[in-house]
């Protein structure tokens, strides 16, 4: 495409996959909240807060005619405040600024979290069902905000093309969120008397679900899933976790507990999607997309059994 | 290791065999999208059978209406506090001599929620009635057992016996959608399981479960007739809602008929 594609969240593994399949053919420019991305000179890399008005200045000095949003900032990553700030706010100077500057692709990546673990949720959730996440915990409204922020401007500003992602866990090398690390883990927490199941798809999959949805140009909301599943449980064996049983009832006691661990190993937020599942219906996108992942959940598991924390 | 004793007293050839010839949709660990998996739920279905064989001594009538293949409702009054009935109507189809097939039960929304409970059950195949698991269910082909009474069936007291209370239409506007037969089921017996003479409602709602039985804490080992009609059809058109009610007033007719027939041919409660 003419112009140049902004990556957002360049630091990450998943973007470095994307922009690796990229810069073939495409101008990059790289960006992080984080840190400097490093990919040589060939790609201007910048440190950016996209809160601050120095933001804006990437789209002036270069000719950004697509972005691929993957930067956020994780749960376990700042404050809840904090968080709002970047992802929410953040993402809204993102649109703002693509829309000023003539952008005319936009892909977001948000997460299946937004549809929130619920006791009644039905499987195969579609596209349309409601998103309860912020509803269930706090911190999780950054991302369903996020979600609706996009919505806004997917109808709002339809010259900016928006495809909005929800994949389901994505996982393997490199990949730092939540449930990687759990996976990653020699002793890792399981409710008593519960095993959700769950669909994981491998970080190379996800790489080539957000080429195909940013090259082939169908603007919407897609959930990302693979026709596979496993039970929480089961999976942390196939990945040699040793189980730690934690009390399911009464509640307080959980989050008592989740403090006592420690964020990282046991996120409270995260304790309602150990007890229900939350599966996806990814048919659309794969139909749409023709997309097929070529990993197997017996390829990501193995890859957790050899490399333990 | 408890798990395998389990499985060699109760697994026998018969479910063994039975749960081989069902075809699922699995993934790469044999689970589909509600957790069903043919060998988490040996165990299960054959401890169901035992129970089906020689505590209730089900008896059956007309079977052979459940299709061997293909989408299916099948419909049933609910009773017996427990979700009794849904177990031995299941295990009546998953060990079928017409074409045994794994059905899907559409059960309380609370279940999920109690610990082990819930996994154990979609591991045997069911699932929270939900109208969007019934329909992907129906368009895989599968057989779904619904209670359109919920919990006011199942709650009831021992007063109420064999009173069909008031049926959702939901099943009937799936029938519809999906273009479903309705197999019409009457089950006599459950009432008998475990007669209540009413509801702790401040306590179960303390302790969050739709109702409270005030009963012995046993189940009776009361004798099971389970009456299968034949399957019923219904066009897809229809202008009110009031036409469905109609049509599952049709239903509701069908069941009381096959109820009065298991209790017209009833010798003993429990012997």
């Amino acid at each position: 495409m003419s112009g140049s594609i902004l990556v957002t969240g360049a630091g990450g593994a998943l973007a470095k996959l994307v922009i690796s399949k990229l810069q073939k053919q495409n101008e990059i420019v790289a960006v992080d909240f984080r840190e400097k991305p490093a990919f040589g000179e060939e790609i201007p890399c910048y440190r950016v807060n996209f809160t601050s008005r120095s933001f804006e200045d990437i789209f002036k000095k270069h000719d950004i005619s697509g972005v691929i949003h993957l930067g956020r900032v994780g749960v376990h990553d700042a404050s809840r405040q904090s968080r709002y700030n970047s992802n929410v706010t953040g993402t809204q100077n993102l649109l703002n600024h693509s829309h000023k500057y003539g952008v005319n692709r936009v892909l977001i990546l948000s997460t299946f979290f937004v549809y929130g673990a619920h006791a009644y949720n039905p499987s195969l959730l579609t596209e349309e069902s409601p998103l309860l996440a912020s509803g269930l915990t706090k911190d999780l409204v950054d991302s369903v905000e996020l979600e609706n922020l996009a919505n806004i401007y997917l109808y709002k500003h339809p010259e900016l093309n928006i495809t909005i992602l929800r994949p389901c866990h994505i996982a393997g090398p490199g990949i730092r969120n939540s449930m990687s690390l759990l996976l990653s883990r020699q002793l890792t927490p399981v409710m008593v008397g519960f095993s959700p199941l769950m669909q994981f798809l491998h970080i190379s999959d996800m790489a080539e679900a957000i080429m195909l949805a940013f090259t082939k140009n169908r603007k919407g909301i897609y959930n990302v899933a693979p026709e596979d599943w496993i039970p929480y449980q089961e999976a942390l064996v196939e990945c040699g976790c040793s189980r730690l049983p934690v009390p399911s009832l009464p509640p307080f006691l959980i989050h008592q507990l989740s403090d006592m661990l420690g964020w990282r190993t046991f996120p409270s937020y995260l304790i309602n999607f150990l007890k229900y599942p939350v599966i996806l219906d990814g048919k659309k996108f794969r139909t749409i997309f023709d997309f097929k992942p070529k990993k197997q959940l017996s390829h990501i598991f193995k890859y957790y059994r050899n490399n333990k924390i | 290791m408890l798990g395998s004793l389990l499985k060699s007293l109760f697994v026998t050839d018969d479910v063994e065999e039975n749960l081989a010839k069902i075809e699922k949709e699995a993934g790469s660990y044999g689970f589909d999208a509600w957790g069903f998996n043919k060998e988490k739920a040996k165990l299960p279905y054959a401890v169901a059978k035992f129970f089906y064989d020689h505590y209730f001594r089900v008896k059956t009538n007309g079977l052979e209406h459940v299709p061997p293949s293909g989408r299916v409702l099948v419909i049933a009054n609910h009773s017996g506090q427990l979700p009794i009935d849904g177990l031995l109507i299941g295990t009546a189809i998953a060990n079928s001599p017409h074409g045994a097939r794994a059905p899907r039960a559409m059960i309380e929304r609370f279940f999920p929620t109690v610990p082990f409970l819930g996994t154990l059950l979609n591991e045997a195949g069911a699932v929270i009635g939900d109208p969007i698991n019934c329909s992907n269910m129906l368009e895989r082909e599968e057989a779904v057992i619904v209670f359109p009474e919920g919990i006011r069936g199942s709650g009831k007291p021992y007063d109420k016996r064999y009173q069909l209370q008031r049926f959702g239409n939901g099943f009937m506007h799936l029938c519809m959608a999906h273009k479903t037969p309705i197999v019409p089921v009457g089950v006599v017996g459950c009432e008998e399981t475990m007669p209540s003479l009413g509801s702790i409602d401040l306590l179960a709602k303390m302790l969050g479960l739709p109702y409270l039985p005030i009963a012995l804490p046993m189940v009776l080992p009361a004798k099971i007739t389970l009456s299968f009609g034949e399957p019923m059809t219904f066009d897809t058109s229809f202008d009110h809602e009031e036409d469905i009610t109609d049509r599952v007033e049709l239903v509701k007719a069908k069941i009381r008929d096959l109820i009065e027939q298991g209790l017209s041919e009833r010798e003993g409660i429990f012997l």
